[in-house]
Formats: C-alpha cells, structure tokens, sequence
C-alpha cells in the first residue's frame, strides 16, 4: 500500500510527517527527562534506592519530595543525559527490578498518605535474558493490578516515550496526561512496521496507524489532558515546560482531591474499565 | 508462512527453530489442527512413527516423548470441562476495528480471514462450565486465532468471565496461548492489559480461587497482565512462556540463547510458575486445586481435605 492510500483509509488530522516528527521530538537525546522535571517541579526530593530483592535498578527513579505544599511520592522512567549516563540508565528500559522499586515507594507513598507523580519516559520494558529470568512479565503484571489497589491519589504524565507494557507498569492512575509531542503505543512504529508491513521503512505510516499522539489519545479518551509544549518541542524551553506541567499537576491533584477517599479506587478502575471498543451482534 | 508474519508480533519475533512446541504450524487453522489422518502418524519432536490412537487417547501428547502436540480451542474444552456443560458467554462481543487499521491488508479482512479459517468469532471463548463437578468459569484461547493476540474483544471477555465468576462465586480458570497484544487495536489492546488485571484483582478480594494455565506459546501483554496472576499458575510441558519473544532478544543482545530458556522448565525453575503439568493430568490437577482452595462441588458441597479431585 502506498502511504497515499493509507491516510485515506486512516482518519487523521495531521499528516504522517507531522506525527513522525512528534516521535522524533518525543525520543530527541535533548528532551528533557524526569530528573529535569523533578528538580524544577519538585523541591526536597530525596531519593529511595533498590527493591529489597535483587538490585537497584537505575532506569527507575523514585523517592519522596514535596510539591506545592505537600510530600509525593515520585517514580519515573530515568533515560539518563550524558551518554555514559543513558548506557548506565539502559536508555529507561527497567528491568523487573526497576518496577519492583516502584510497586515498593508507591506501597510506602500509600502506608504514609502521599500522592503519587508518576513520569513515563521509556522506550519499554528491557528484552534481554536476565529480565526474563527475574520475572519481566510478572512484575510488569504486578504493578499494573497494584496501582488499582494503592489508595492515594495518582497522576500519571507521559513525558516523552510511553513504551508498552513497560509504560503502563507505571502508567495506571486517576488522571493521564500527557506532554505535546510525547508518544504512546503499545508497540513501536518500527516493529510494527516490520511486522505488519514487513517493511520498516514503513515506520511513520505505521506511527500514524497505531494513534500514538497525544492529540489522537485525547480523542480517544485514553489521555485527559494534553499539556502543551513550548513552539519546536519540550527542549526549547525548559522552565516553562516544567510551569507548565506543575501547573497541570496542580490541577489534577486538585480535581481528585474532590472525589471522595472511598471512591477513588471504584472511579479508578471505572476509568480504565472505558478503555475498550467493540461491537455486539444483535 | 507469510500468513504466519501478520498476526500477532509473537511469530515474526518469537516463533524461532529451537525445537518442538514453539506454537503450532500456523498454515493450519483451527479447523484443520488434524493429526494427520491413518493410524501412524509421526511426532514434531522426537520423529519417532507412533500409534494415533494412544496419542489421542493421552489428548494429543506423544507416547514415547511427552511432546505436547497443538490442540484446538474445542479440543482443550473437551478435556477441561465436564461433558456437556460447557455454555458459552458473551460470544456476541465482536472486534470494531476502533483504528480503521490497515497495513499491507485491512484489519477486518485479517479477521475475517482468521475467522473463517478458525471458525470462531476472536482469539477466546469464555463460558460456564463444570471442572470435576466444580461449577467454573473457563476462558480458553486460541493461538490460531491472529497468533492468540489480545484486543479489545480478548480483554472484553476476559473482563466479563471474571465478572461472572464474581457474580456466581465461582473460580475462574484462563488457559492462555498468545503472541501478545493485538497492535492493529494501538492504544486499545494495550489498554486491556489494565483492564484484565484489574477484573481479576477484584477475585483476589472476593476471595474467589483465579487459576492460569500456560500453553505454548504464551507471550507479551498477555503473560505481563492476567496471565502471570493467577494464585496458581500452570504450564504445559515444554511450552515456551515470557515477555520478549527469543527472536527480539537475540537481536537486543545478539548472542545466542541458551537452550531451554523461556521454556515452562525455565520458568518453573526462577520461581514463576507453580507446576508443569502434562495435558492428561491437567484436568484433574485443576480439580484438586479447586478443592484445596475452597470451591464447591456442584452438589453445594465442600470438597477441602477430601480423598479424591
């Protein structure tokens, strides 16, 4: 198929190129990672290390600081700056270890009352031999089932990329929003495009196919809130990028902060429970 | 084998030659999973001419090698629940292409396709059902079905057998086979990773027994969401159960992997799944388990602490 015929087919209100150069920005080594958020955001943090199993794994960051007022809980997808730094990092791809330290600052978030910043920045869960003999599969599970449980209050914001399972491992809570020219998708464009296609060259129909923008989300109401970026991307402008997502941050703790403690978890799971389309037979 | 590279991204990834039980040939479909007609047929794995009728009879495993031959959806029903008591629900949940997805094909001309080549409406079918006279709520799937990928209608039914079991106080028992999440749905099958294992989290609280069994091939969003959480967890012998599929590892590390790795043996081994259980005695291991963990007979009674399954 020629991309001619596919934006025919697929409904959309930018063109291919536009929703490409959205992943680029989302993936730019220059975007802004969490770190940069959490020092302009946040003020005290304090980091919190390992999950009390195997290791501590440096492509999660999570800890306690205070936000406007009061102390959160922070866990967050960590790509790392320099390059040594991202190699260090994994480039944000966790190990089972990284979402366990998570799942265990969150449980502690909860014990203690804090709410809960959750930064999603990660091209996805770590493919690799010693991930799959700790139990990938079963931490990702893990977390996802416990972020229903965990009863404080829960932002998450998808900062640049939202890479799959490995996103929504820290990616469940009572509001989502997300940056600009962040991505979200349940599969990369490339290996979708080599799948599906068999052709990765096919890597930006295939970005505009699978929806992944924060535009499309929104309309799709996976996302509540599109928070928007400074003109040429996140990186242009840093303090106003990290104003304005204190300021949608504030925002959504204020609007969960008016639904009653004992429905959080029931609106929680109803939120999430909307996020399917089918049809029925007659 | 083209056909086989479309589906769900298991196969283009995952499907590697390492051997046996690495999913079933997908030129069949689930109609035509047939061992080959005549009295002798020759096993995948181990070459060797055996008896069809002993390899029937033990439910399509290999006399001589334990190899687990593929079986169908309808084949596994018929050996799980009691016969004639399976009833299906929620059957009339079908895909809406959410996406208007399309790439080399249309999405709804592959499930069309799959359709007709399976004879069922989407890769699951959930219903009520006994399991040794224990009142059950089974959910099998079927790998045939776009590599057993999960989308909106997998996640939907998935949801409402777990909402059923909730309802009946039953147990629920998901017997999985999947390449993972069905991209043609983006966002949405994604989404039923969420969706899933929150349904089943609310039996946790009801204190309801949620049981998972592992058939080859179990990968991706459907092993990192309900799958792995089940209180017990099951694998078939052999059956080869993870996140990445080998494929997509072997690239990322680009080294070889080592024999037997994400295999039901490896899993068992680094403490993720409970059992291995070969397929003649699965029916009746989930019976016992049932038991153990307080489910009722269909009589209304206890079976705890009892002699027998």
């Amino acid at each position: 198929m020629t991309r001619k015929e596919a934006l025919v087919v697929v409904e959309r209100d930018e063109p291919v190129s536009a929703t490409w150069n959205r992943v680029l920005l989302a993936r730019a080594n220059d975007r802004p990672t969490a770190w940069d958020y959490v020092q302009r955001v946040c003020t005290n943090f304090i980091e919190l290390h390992g999950d009390r199993s195997f290791r501590d794994d440096p492509s999660i960051l999570a800890g306690l600081a205070s936000f406007e007022g009061r102390s959160v809980a922070i866990v967050a997808h960590f790509k790392g700056k320099s390059f040594k730094d991202r190699v260090q990092r994994n480039f944000g791809m966790a190990h089972p270890e990284g979402y366990r330290k998570a799942l265990r600052v969150m449980r502690l978030a909860e014990r203690f009352g804090l709410p809960i910043i959750s930064l999603i920045d990660t091209p996805g869960a770590y493919p690799g031999i010693e991930a799959e003999e700790r139990g990938q599969v079963e931490a990702i599970a893990r977390n996802i089932q416990e972020m229903f449980e965990i009863a404080v209050p829960i932002v998450v914001t998808i900062i640049g990329e939202g890479g799959s399972g490995g996103a929504l491992a820290l990616g469940v809570g009572d509001k989502v929003l997300m940056m600009e020219n962040s991505i979200y998708s349940v599969i990369s464009p490339e290996a979708c495009a080599a799948i599906l296609w068999n052709d990765p060259a096919m890597s930006a129909d295939a970005a505009a196919s699978l929806h992944l923008t924060a535009q499309h989300l929104r309309t799709l109401a996976i996302v509540d809130e599109i928070i928007p970026e400074p003109e040429g991307g996140a990186q242009k402008d840093l303090s106003k990028m990290s104003q304005a997502l204190k300021a949608s941050l504030l925002k959504a703790f204020e609007e969960i902060d008016a639904i009653p403690r004992e429905e959080l978890l029931a609106r929680r799971y109803a939120k999430f429970h909307e996020m399917v389309r089918f049809r029925l037979l007659s | 084998m083209k056909e086989k590279k479309r589906t769900g991204w298991l196969e283009k990834n995952g499907n590697d030659d390492r051997g046996p039980g690495t999913g079933s040939d997908p030129g069949e479909g689930e109609k035509k999973i047939r061992i080959p007609e005549g009295l002798w047929i020759k096993c995948n794995h181990c070459r060797q001419i055996v008896y069809r009728k002993e390899v029937d009879r033990s439910g399509k495993v290999c006399p001589k090698c334990n190899y687990h031959f593929p079986i169908t959806l309808d084949e596994r029903l018929e050996q799980l629940a009691d016969p004639g008591t399976f009833e299906e629900f929620a059957a009339e949940v079908v895909s809406s292409d959410p996406l208007h997805f399309s790439d080399s094909q249309r999405y709804v001309d592959r499930l069309r396709s799959a359709q007709k080549k399976t004879g069922l409406d989407d890769a699951i079918r959930v219903g009520e059902c006994s399991i040794m006279s224990i009142p059950s709520v089974l959910g099998v799937f079927s790998f045939h079905f776009m590599g057993g990928s999960m989308g909106s209608v997998v996640g939907e039914k998935v949801v409402r057998a777990a909402d059923k079991a909730l309802e009946k106080r039953r147990p629920l028992i998901l017997v999985t086979a999947s390449g993972g999440a069905r991209m043609q749905e983006g966002i949405f099958s994604l989404m039923q990773m969420a969706r899933t294992s929150a349904a089943v989290g609310s039996l946790k609280k009801a204190g309801l027994p949620y049981l998972t069994v592992l058939t080859d091939p179990t990968f991706g969003g459907v092993t990192a969401s309900f799958a792995m959480l089940g209180d017990v967890i099951i694998a078939e012998p052999r059956a080869l159960i993870g996140f990445a599929g080998p494929r997509v590892i072997e690239q990322t590390i680009r080294q070889q992997l080592p024999e037997g790795f994400q295999r039901a043996e490896f899993l068992l081994e680094h403490g993720f799944v409970d059992m291995i259980v070969a397929r003649k005695h699965l029916k009746e291991t989930l019976g016992q388990l049932l038991c153990h963990l307080g489910a009722r007979r269909n009589s209304g009674t206890l079976c705890q602490g009892s002699q027998t399954g």
